[in-house]
């Protein structure tokens, strides 16, 4: 199959790989997919106190749509709110991207990992809240 | 260095350029119908189609060429073999015995069949992709007409006992049918020494051209029959219709005398380089897998699956060699690999499986340069890979609920 420009151009610059410490308060992690379907996404964010992402990082175990989604994911999220970055949908990664129908799979993930990075994250801020507000 | 290198001998491999020369006259000065009959154009193609046939029955080890129908191809071989003999002896039973790993030029046949009402049993192999010749023993009945089984196999190399099936097969006076394509002139295959009934082989997996195979049917002990699949103007003995492909018959047996000939320093080259590559790349890089049996194995063949790596991910990496994967990303249908899956290799496995398949114009300086290759960038993707994070950090997979999607 012949890659878009775009797929190679971040499949061969990726940006954003790398780890945030899932512990932190101000991290949300998503992971999604599975080994046995050949992608798996980790796609992390780091929240401000006034709910704006300031980073963003991945690792992805999958062919160079799902790295090249990944790495397009977090470059549009990072600066975004978290209600902004929830609207992300994966058509417009698969249109930036130019993805066949066959790839299209691959823009999902990465919709899903935006997805659950913000609700990890949303989890432990209600989880931190109902703990001060006990104390 | 030419680059890309081309490490997908098992696809198809680059002619020879002395079967190029060989074939040119036949398309300019010797250009005739092989089946003319009244005139020196069609003499001549006659006689050197008769003189190929000679070279390739030897080739196989055939007693005669009257024994080789020219087919299109390896698929076509296929078909009018499975489809050819169950159309002939329907009337004497309807019940076939093949293996889960076969070409699907083989598995599609004999599910055409089954939708015929033919009864169809496919064989399980072993982890390294080995058939039990008991299997197919067990597996015969008084209905069991045709046992199709492949001399080696296109993904992982592994070569098949066939001379333990063959010699069952005779014993129980059921014909065999071998589709020789990828292992033929590369080890050892006799059709006469393995009991083998039928045989199909191409010329383009032997530096020959495309669009030119045979199909070996035996004429002696037993007389083999076969119902012709294509109607026309009864060529090849009423086999297979269709005016001869001269030029590519003339190519397929001077691929297959050079085989002859040099086959098997060729196969002790391939080998060495092939071994060369397989350990640079384990001396290097952890977790790397062999699929496939380590010695009944085509002398060109590595299969490897690096581990938390995905295979598509890893060609467009290495794209300066071009190879191929049992990722299911390379297909449409989005499910990896069925042969590495039958021989019981996790999908994730299959997943990050790369097949090299070396051939004659691979060099050392090739080999080299792609175990280079493959070691950067099979590093460069475990540090983005989330899996191979979370195995350095002791984390079992197998314990995470995944999502399957």
């Amino acid at each position: 199959m012949a890659y878009s420009e775009k797929v190679i151009e971040h499949y061969e610059n990726p940006r954003n790989v790398g780890t945030l410490d899932k512990d932190a308060d101000d991290v949300g992690t998503g992971l999604v997919g599975a080994p046995a379907c050949g992608d798996v996404m980790r796609l992390q964010i780091k929240v401000s106190a006034a709910g704006v992402i300031e980073d963003a990082r991945f690792k992805t175990f999958g062919c160079g749509s799902a790295i090249a989604s990944s790495s397009l994911a977090t470059e549009w999220i990072k600066g975004k709110t978290l209600d902004e970055a929830e609207k992300l949908v994966n058509s417009q990664i698969a249109e930036e991207l130019n993805l066949p129908p066959v790839k299209i799979h691959c823009s999902v993930l990465a919709e899903d990992a935006i997805k659950s990075a913000i609700e990890d994250f949303r989890k432990k801020q209600a989880a931190r809240k109902a703990l001060s507000g006990g104390s | 260095m030419n680059l890309p290198i081309y490490m997908d001998n098992h696809a198809t491999t680059p002619m020879d350029p002395r079967v190029l020369r060989a074939m040119e006259p036949y398309f300019l000065s010797q250009f005739g119908n092989a089946a003319s009959r009244t005139h020196r154009f069609g003499w001549e193609a006659e006689a050197a189609v008769e003189d190929a046939r000679e070279t390739l029955a030897r080739f196989i080890g055939a007693e005669s060429g009257k024994e080789i129908v020219f087919t299109s191809g390896a698929t076509e071989a296929d078909n009018l073999a499975i489809k050819g003999v169950a159309e002939y002896y329907g009337s004497k039973g309807r019940h076939i015995v093949t293996t889960v790993i076969e070409h699907k030029a083989v598995l599609d046949s004999c599910k055409r069949l089954e939708k015929d009402g033919y009864s169809v049993t496919y064989l399980g192999v072993d982890h390294s992709g080995r058939v039990d010749p008991e299997e197919v023993r067990r597996a015969l009945t008084d209905q069991t007409i045709l046992v199709s089984v492949m001399l080696a196999n296109n993904e992982v190399g592994t070569i098949q006992p066939i001379a333990e099936i063959g010699a069952i097969t005779r014993e129980k006076g059921v014909l065999l049918h071998v589709d020789a394509v990828q292992g033929v002139g590369k080890t050892r295959f006799d059709v006469e020494a393995m009991n083998v009934d039928l045989a199909s082989i191409t010329a383009h997996k032997i530096y020959g051209p495309k669009g030119i195979g045979a199909l070996y049917v035996r004429r002696k002990k037993p007389r083999v029959r076969i119902a012709a699949q294509m109607d026309g103007g009864g060529h090849e003995r009423g086999n297979r219709s269709g005016t001869l492909n001269v030029p590519g018959i003339i190519g397929f047996a001077k691929a297959a005398e050079i085989l002859m000939n040099e086959g098997a320093a060729e196969a002790e080259r391939l080998r060495q380089l092939r071994d060369r590559l397989h350990q640079k790349i384990s001396a290097k890089l952890e977790l790397v897998t062999l699929n496939g049996h380590p010695e009944h194995r085509l002398p060109g063949n590595l299969n490897l699956s690096f581990s938390f790596v995905e295979g598509e991910g890893l060609m467009m990496a290495i794209k300066d060699v071009a190879v191929s994967s049992g990722s299911a990303c390379t297909s449409a249908s989005l499910e990896p690999s069925y042969v590495l899956k039958s021989m019981g290799l996790d999908d994730e496995l299959a997943h990050s499986s790369i097949r090299f398949g070396l051939g004659r114009f691979n060099t050392e300086a090739d080999v080299d340069f792609v175990a280079d290759l493959v070691i950067g960038k099979v590093s460069r993707l475990r540090d983005m890979s989330p899996l191979y994070e979370m195995h350095k950090d002791g984390i079992d997979l197998k314990s995470i609920q995944w999502a399957a999607h």
